[in-house]
């Protein structure tokens, strides 16, 4: 093993030291002697994947696309794990466990992106493209403006999402494991460090296995136990739920999660093409040996988030059943006459994006709870490693590769600047994660899938079916998507009213997915339709041998040797 | 790799209809997803009422939830359909497109 390696492994172990020693000194009260030892083992078994990954990892396709070697069903795990996010897990189930049904309308959502990325996307992107979506995008453009275009776009949601992330890993790993949130936002930063740096795709790539069959099975074994109880009756899990949440029945039927149709529609396009563009999944297509494989991965992944969301909408309805009668799980009040009352919808301890936490406690106990802990931290570092190796390739493949250097630059050199932009990303990740620690985070996975659909989606779509895209056309769209959906996102009610402390928003809707998307499309179209010039006719006449190519395979990328 | 091999294909009758097939099977099971997905979220937005009747009498359990489990299975089966006709069809006549040229 390279010296570097090793030390790099030694400084990772050596950072979770104080973090064990920490939650000794506490003892008792908010720590977690199960969970932390469950940690310990999930960190020291990814560091051993990521010892074996850094001596697999030579070369740049190694760094990026694990040399091309990860199977259909691998990388459908990987997708799996790369895209049920800690967010979903707890959030969903959170959302379920206080509102019922409206936790349903909002997880279908984030899966019927998929098909599409299937039906439009997975197959060509695998035959056209190397290591980034980008290589797509500029296949036939000019390469300059458009790594720039795609390279900001990439930036744009990586930040958001792992703003969003790394606060939400800071307040959880506070909670469960009783160290302080700038100490668990380092140690996050540290981790993701380690995986990508030293172990690039390969390590990252398991890393997102190892997390989605732990979360698979934990949540299976969760909603198992749950509709046991139940004799394996989801009626008679919804019978008793209605009678123990103060809503009622009202959780049986939508409520007010959907306020117009607008909001509708428009959330559904982010969460629907969004999905479509997010670098770090779109990214996992290019570790697969051909378009076949990376047809399958979908199929897989698909498979593996739906049956989740069907798990979380079982255990939402278990935190109700098990968790609202019993005062242990809350914040309680003890009155003047000696009653203790608590808040059923409000007063869970840690908030109710605790209820999946709580309701491993109260279905498998102390050692599962510690299980479903780690489970969570894992999520979140597979979840911020994949985010962080796709910020570093736009970095240095199309920025420093293809930009910079012309396409001039030596394997080595690109690998540096990989490594050395993982290094930059994780410190800014950890400087964001403590500056945004009590700002309200939520609209940032949002904000992150509108930015995704309306610069990343466009541009990728249309050079892949549109013969007509032009780079002028392609590069005025793409920055007005991006622009419109910043912009409406901070005049809207979740940044303006919320943050900003206005009386009203300028913007009335929570996601501008719906009108940044279609400015994106017509100005791609429209200045795209307009642009007579030179470079415009080459760019439409390098339109066949990319579609022959995009359909058939021909001149694809190939699994690298080893 | 060489442009005429390129031409030579998008002439060829065989990568023609390959293409005819695929895309009309991926616009056909993408306009599905579309309709419904959308459906559904049309659904919530203008009949939230018919989403909450209970499926039976004395029944808690509305029509809401078998219609948005529907959904999730939907769009699992779709892809299933489109991985199994690939697999099969497509791969096979991407084969005979390729064996063309060489």
């Amino acid at each position: 093993m390279h010296p570097i390696v090793r030390n790099g492994l030694i400084a990772g172990a050596v950072a979770l030291l104080p973090v064990y020693a920490y939650a000794q000194s506490q003892g008792g009260a908010g720590v977690n002697t199960a969970a932390i030892i469950m940690f310990v083992i999930f960190v020291g078994m990814t560091l051993f994947v990521t010892k074996w990954a850094a001596s697999q990892t030579k070369s740049t396709s190694d760094f990026y696309t694990a040399g091309g070697g990860i199977t259909g069903f691998q990388n459908g795990l990987a997708i799996a794990g790369d895209y049920m996010s800690a967010a979903s897990f707890l959030g969903i189930s959170g959302l379920v466990f206080t509102s019922g049904f409206d936790g349903l309308i909002y997880s279908v959502g984030w899966l019927v992106g998929w098909p599409i990325v299937l039906f439009l996307i997975a197959e060509r992107l695998r035959n056209l493209g190397k290591f980034t979506f980008a290589d797509v995008a500029s296949y036939r453009l000019q390469q300059t403006p458009i790594r720039i275009l795609s390279a900001t776009g990439t930036l744009t949601v990586v930040a958001f999402y792992l703003i969003a992330q790394m606060v939400g890993a800071g307040k959880l790993i506070e909670l469960l494991f009783g160290v302080p949130y700038l100490l668990a936002v380092i140690l996050v930063g540290i981790m993701m460090i380690i995986y990508v740096t030293f172990g690039g795709m390969l390590a990252t790539t398991w890393v997102q296995i190892i997390k989605a069959c732990m979360l698979l099975g934990g949540a299976t074994f969760m909603a198992f136990m749950v509709l046991w109880h139940y004799n394996f009756s989801p009626g008679n899990l919804f019978n008793a739920a209605v009678e123990i949440q103060p809503k009622g029945d009202a959780i049986m039927r939508p409520g007010g999660l959907v306020k117009d149709p607008i909001s509708a529609i428009s959330l559904g396009i982010a969460l629907m093409f969004g999905t479509a563009g997010l670098p770090h999944i779109l990214m996992r297509f290019f570790t697969v040996a051909d378009a076949k494989a990376a047809r399958k991965s979908v199929f897989y992944a698909t498979g593996f988030i739906g049956y989740f969301y069907i798990l979380t909408f079982i255990i939402g309805f278990g935190a109700i059943v098990f968790l609202m009668n019993n005062p242990d799980f809350y914040t309680t009040t003890t009155g003047a006459d000696g009653a203790v009352t608590w808040d059923k919808l409000t007063g869970l301890v840690g908030g109710t994006n605790m209820a999946a936490v709580h309701l491993a406690d109260a279905v498998g106990g102390s050692l599962f709870l510690g299980f479903i802990s780690a489970v969570a931290f894992a999520t979140i570092l597979a979840v911020v490693a994949g985010l962080t190796l796709a910020g570093a390739s736009a970095v240095s493949h199309d920025l420093y590769y293809s930009v910079i250097t012309k396409r001039q630059a030596a394997d080595a050199d690109v690998i540096r600047v990989s490594k050395i932009s993982t290094v930059c990303l994780g410190i800014v990740a950890i400087i964001l994660g403590y500056i945004f620690e009590n700002q309200n985070v939520a609209f940032m996975v949002g904000l992150a899938f509108a930015v995704a659909a309306s610069v990343n989606f466009p541009v990728l779509v249309l050079s892949m079916f549109w013969s007509k895209l032009t780079t002028r056309g392609a590069l005025i769209g793409g920055f007005l998507g991006l622009a419109s959906a910043v912009i409406l996102v901070i005049l809207s009610p979740a940044v303006w009213v919320t943050t900003f402390g206005n009386e009203a928003a300028i913007f009335p809707y929570d996601n501008p997915a719906l009108f940044s998307v279609s400015l994106a499309f017509i100005a791609t179209w429209f200045f795209s339709i307009t642009d007579s010039s030179k470079t415009a006719q080459a760019e439409i006449a390098g339109f066949g041998p990319q579609y022959v190519r995009s359909q058939t395979g021909l001149g694809a990328e190939g699994a690298s040797a080893h | 790799m060489n442009e005429s091999a390129y031409d030579r294909i998008s002439r060829s009758p065989k990568f023609q209809e390959l293409v005819r097939q695929r895309t009309r099977l991926a616009t056909i099971l993408s306009i599905l997803m579309l309709v419904i997905y959308f459906g559904f979220i049309l659904l919530v937005a203008y009949a939230p009422g018919f989403l909450g009747t209970p499926i039976g009498a004395g029944s808690v359990t509305t029509i809401g939830v078998p219609i948005g489990l529907f959904v999730i299975v939907s769009a699992f089966v779709l892809t299933g359909i489109y991985v199994a006709k690939a697999n099969t069809t497509f791969d096979r006549l991407n084969e005979e497109v390729l064996r063309e040229v060489e």
